[in-house]
C-alpha cells in the first residue's frame, strides 16, 4: 500500500507526462468561450506565447467566431488585435457586435508575400498585440519555425489561418486545428496539440456559434416624399382643376 | 615630424590634411546634440563641451548615467572623447585634458584633484612649457609651489588665472551655445558608399544628433527627410513619417533602417543629409506609477511607425463603424489607435466583400460554387442614399451553402436585378 502510495506521489511529479494526459503549458491560456473545446485544449483555452494553426475547409463556416470570445477578452485588457493580410474586409459593425473594442483594431494590407511574412514578425516581436491574426498565401516550414519563435516572446495569440490543403503537413505550431462541418455543427478536428493525440472531432453546436433565432427585420426605406419638384406638382394639381 | 619623414617611417601612412573648418562645424553640432543634457552648454574651441549639468542631475538620473549616456552617444557618432567632471568649468576641463577619470564632487577638492594633472592641461605656450619643465615644474600641485608672484611676471598672469578660475577662486564668464530654430545635418561620407549598412552607420551619427537637438528643445517631430546625395545621379529623398511626435533615436534609427532596406540605391552615396520636419512641443515621459508588469512592453506607435515605413502610409489603419444603413458605408478606415464610434446592432458578417461578387442564379434560387443556397433569415430591405447618387435598393438575406457557411446575400431590386453575394459569416 505505501508502495502504491509513493508510485502515485511520484506520478504527479511535473517532469513525468503520461500518454493519455494533455500537456502541461507554461503560460497562461485564453479561454475560448466553448467549455467543450477548453476542455481539450492544453491549459484549457487557446495558447499564448505560442503559433495557433487554423484550416478551416471554407470561408464562413465560424473560422472567425471561434476565436470571437477570446479577441473580445483580448480588446477589453487593452491589448491590440492586428489582422494581417486579411482575405476580405474585415466589417466593423460585426466586429463591434461580437463585443471587440475596435480602437485596438489595426488592418494591415501587405503587397507579398514576403511583406506579409514581415509584418506577422514585426507584429509578434513589438509585444503589443493581444492577437496576431495572418492570412499569409504560402508559408514554408522554416517561415512558420521563424514566426513560432517570435510568437514565443509574445503573451498573446498567434494565429495563422490556411488551406486546408496544408492539413498533412509538418509544421512547427503548437495547436493546429481543422475546421470542417458535419451535419450543420462544426466540426473541429485538433490535427496537433501539445499532450496527447485526439482521433474524434469536437463537434460544437450552431446555437453556440450562430444564434438561429430568427433577427428581427428592421427594414430601411429612405425614400423623398416627393419625385418631382413640389413646383410641377402644385402645376399639375392647378391643371387638374 | 614632417609628413615627409613620417610617410618614410610609415610607408602604409594614410593622411588627411586638417580641416578647421569641418572642425568647427562638428563641435557646433556636438553642442546642438549636448543640448539634450543641459540648456547651458558652452564651446571651448577647437575641441571642447563645456555643459552645466547640476540642474539635470535628478531628471537624467545622477551623474554616473549622464558620463555613460555621453561617452555611449558620441561612440555611436563615431567620436572618442575624454570627460572630466568637477564643480566649475575650468576644473572639469584641466581633468578632461589631463585624462583624470575622477568626479570631483565639492570645490575643497579641486586643489588635491588638479595637483597631480600634467602642466600641459593648461592653456598655455609651447615656450612656457618647454620653460617650465626646464626649472623642473612637471605638475600643477608643482606650479602651485613657485611663489605666485614670480610666476606671474615670468609665465604671465592668464596661467595663474586659469588655475584660479578652476579652484572658484575667480569668477567665470561663458557663452552659451544657441541651438538653431530647426535641424538640418549633413555628412560627407569619406568614399561613395554602396552599401545599406554603412549608409545606415552614417544616418545614425546624424539621427542621434538629431534627436538630441530635440531632446533640447523639448520638443518631438512627426516627419523627417532622408536625402541621399549621388553622384551623376538626382539625389534621392525619403520622406519619413510617424504616427505620434517623437525623439527617440532608436526609433528614429529603426525607421530609416527599414526604409533603406526596403529601397534599392540608384547610385552610390556621396553625402546624406537629414532634415526635421515641423517641431512640435512634446513634453516627457510620464510613467505610470502602477504599470503593468504582464510582460507588455514596447509601444504600439513603434510597432505602427515600423510597418508604415515599410508597407506605405495607408497600408495600416484602424477600424470604425458609422451611422449609415448602406452596409458599403457602415464602416470607415481610421488612423490607428483613434477613437471608434458605435453602430446599432443588426445582424452583420464579420467580413465584407469590397465589390458584390454576383451569384448565379438557377430555378429562381441564388447558387454559389455550383451549390443552392438555402435563406435562413431575411429579407432586410435597405433603400437609402438617394441624396449622393449611391442610391440601393436591396434585400438582404442569410444564406447557407450546402456546406454549412454562412453568407449575406442579397437581391438587387434595382433594374437590373440578380443576386449578389455581399458578405461572409467568418
Amino acid at each position: 500500500m505505501a508502495s502504491m502510495n509513493s508510485l502515485a506521489a511520484l506520478l504527479t511529479h511535473p517532469a513525468i507526462w503520461r500518454g493519455t494526459q494533455l500537456g502541461r503549458v507554461a503560460t497562461p491560456s485564453l479561454p475560448s468561450g466553448f467549455p467543450r473545446l477548453d476542455a481539450e485544449l492544453p491549459g484549457g483555452g487557446w495558447p499564448t506565447a505560442a503559433l495557433t494553426e487554423i484550416l478551416p475547409q471554407h470561408d464562413g463556416i465560424g473560422e472567425l467566431r471561434i476565436l470571437g470570445h477570446a479577441l473580445a477578452e483580448l480588446s477589453a485588457r487593452g491589448r491590440w488585435l492586428a489582422w494581417i493580410a486579411p482575405p476580405y474586409l474585415p466589417y466593423a459593425p460585426a466586429l463591434q457586435a461580437m463585443g471587440i473594442d475596435l480602437d485596438r483594431v489595426l488592418c494591415i494590407k501587405t503587397r507579398s508575400p514576403r511583406e506579409t511574412l514581415w509584418a506577422i514578425e514585426q507584429a509578434l516581436r513589438s509585444r503589443v498585440c493581444g492577437a496576431v491574426l495572418a492570412w499569409p498565401d504560402r508559408i514554408s516550414y522554416a517561415e512558420l519555425r521563424r514566426l513560432q519563435l517570435a510568437a514565443e516572446g509574445n503573451a498573446g495569440l498567434a494565429v495563422i489561418f490556411r488551406a486546408p490543403r496544408y492539413e498533412r503537413d509538418t509544421t512547427p505550431a503548437a495547436l493546429r486545428l481543422s475546421l470542417q462541418t458535419h451535419a450543420g455543427d462544426l466540426a473541429v478536428r485538433i490535427l496537433k496539440r501539445r499532450g496527447s493525440v485526439l482521433a474524434n472531432p469536437i463537434l460544437l453546436r450552431p446555437s453556440q456559434i450562430v444564434r438561429r433565432k430568427k433577427p428581427k427585420p428592421h427594414h430601411v426605406v429612405d425614400r423623398p416624399q416627393f419625385s418631382m419638384p413640389a413646383a410641377r406638382i402644385a402645376a399639375a394639381n392647378t391643371n387638374a382643376i | 615630424m614632417s609628413l615627409s619623414a613620417a610617410c618614410a617611417l610609415a610607408p602604409n601612412l594614410n593622411y588627411r590634411q586638417r580641416d578647421p573648418e569641418a572642425e568647427a562645424a562638428a563641435l557646433d553640432r556636438l553642442a546642438i546634440w549636448a543640448g539634450r543634457y543641459t540648456p547651458s552648454v558652452s564651446l571651448q574651441p577647437p575641441s571642447g563641451l563645456l555643459l552645466e549639468v547640476e540642474g539635470s542631475l535628478a531628471l537624467l538620473g545622477g551623474i554616473k548615467r549622464i558620463l555613460e549616456s555621453i561617452r555611449h552617444d558620441l561612440a555611436e557618432m563615431g567620436y572618442t572623447c575624454m570627460l572630466g567632471c568637477a564643480p566649475t568649468a575650468s576644473a572639469a576641463w584641466l581633468l578632461a585634458r589631463g585624462g583624470s577619470r575622477k568626479i570631483v564632487p565639492c570645490k575643497r577638492m579641486i586643489a588635491s584633484e588638479i595637483s597631480p594633472l600634467p602642466v600641459a592641461a593648461l592653456d598655455c605656450s609651447h615656450k612656457t612649457l618647454e620653460t617650465l619643465r626646464a626649472v623642473g615644474v612637471q605638475s600643477i600641485g608643482g606650479l602651485l609651489k613657485l611663489p605666485r608672484d614670480g610666476v606671474a611676471r615670468r609665465f604671465g598672469q592668464d596661467l595663474l588665472d586659469q588655475i584660479d578660475r578652476a579652484m572658484g577662486k575667480l569668477p567665470e564668464a561663458r557663452r552659451f551655445h544657441i541651438p538653431p530654430s530647426s535641424f538640418a545635418a549633413e555628412l560627407e561620407l569619406g568614399a561613395d558608399v554602396t552599401h545599406v549598412e554603412a549608409l545606415l552607420f552614417a544616418a545614425k551619427r546624424l539621427l542621434i544628433q538629431m534627436a538630441g537637438y530635440l531632446g533640447s528643445r523639448c520638443a518631438g517631430i512627426h516627419r523627417y527627410t532622408l536625402t541621399l546625395v549621388h553622384e551623376g545621379a538626382p539625389p534621392t529623398r525619403m520622406q519619413i513619417e510617424l504616427v505620434a511626435p517623437t525623439r527617440e533615436a532608436a526609433q528614429f534609427i529603426t525607421l530609416v533602417r527599414d526604409r533603406l532596406a526596403a529601397s534599392a540605391l540608384i547610385a552610390p552615396v556621396q553625402a546624406m543629409r537629414i532634415e526635421a520636419g515641423e517641431i512640435l512641443a512634446l513634453a516627457g515621459d510620464t510613467r505610470d506609477l502602477f504599470q503593468e508588469q504582464t510582460g507588455v512592453s514596447g509601444d504600439w506607435e513603434t510597432l505602427v511607425n515600423r510597418l508604415c515605413a515599410r508597407l506605405g502610409k495607408h497600408a495600416v489603419q484602424g477600424l470604425s463603424p458609422r451611422a449609415e444603413h448602406r452596409p458599403e458605408h457602415a464602416w470607415r478606415a481610421m488612423p490607428p489607435g483613434a477613437r471608434a464610434g458605435t453602430a446599432p446592432r443588426a445582424p452583420r458578417p464579420l467580413w465584407l466583400l469590397e465589390q458584390p461578387r454576383p451569384l448565379k442564379e438557377a430555378a429562381s434560387r441564388p447558387h454559389y460554387q455550383d451549390g443552392p443556397l438555402a435563406l435562413i433569415a431575411g429579407p432586410e430591405r435597405i433603400e437609402s442614399g438617394w441624396w449622393d447618387g449611391a442610391d440601393i435598393k436591396r434585400d438582404y438575406f442569410i444564406a447557407e451553402t450546402t456546406t454549412h457557411s454562412t453568407l449575406w446575400i442579397y437581391r438587387e431590386r434595382l433594374q437590373a436585378g440578380g443576386w449578389y453575394l455581399h458578405g461572409i459569416f467568418g
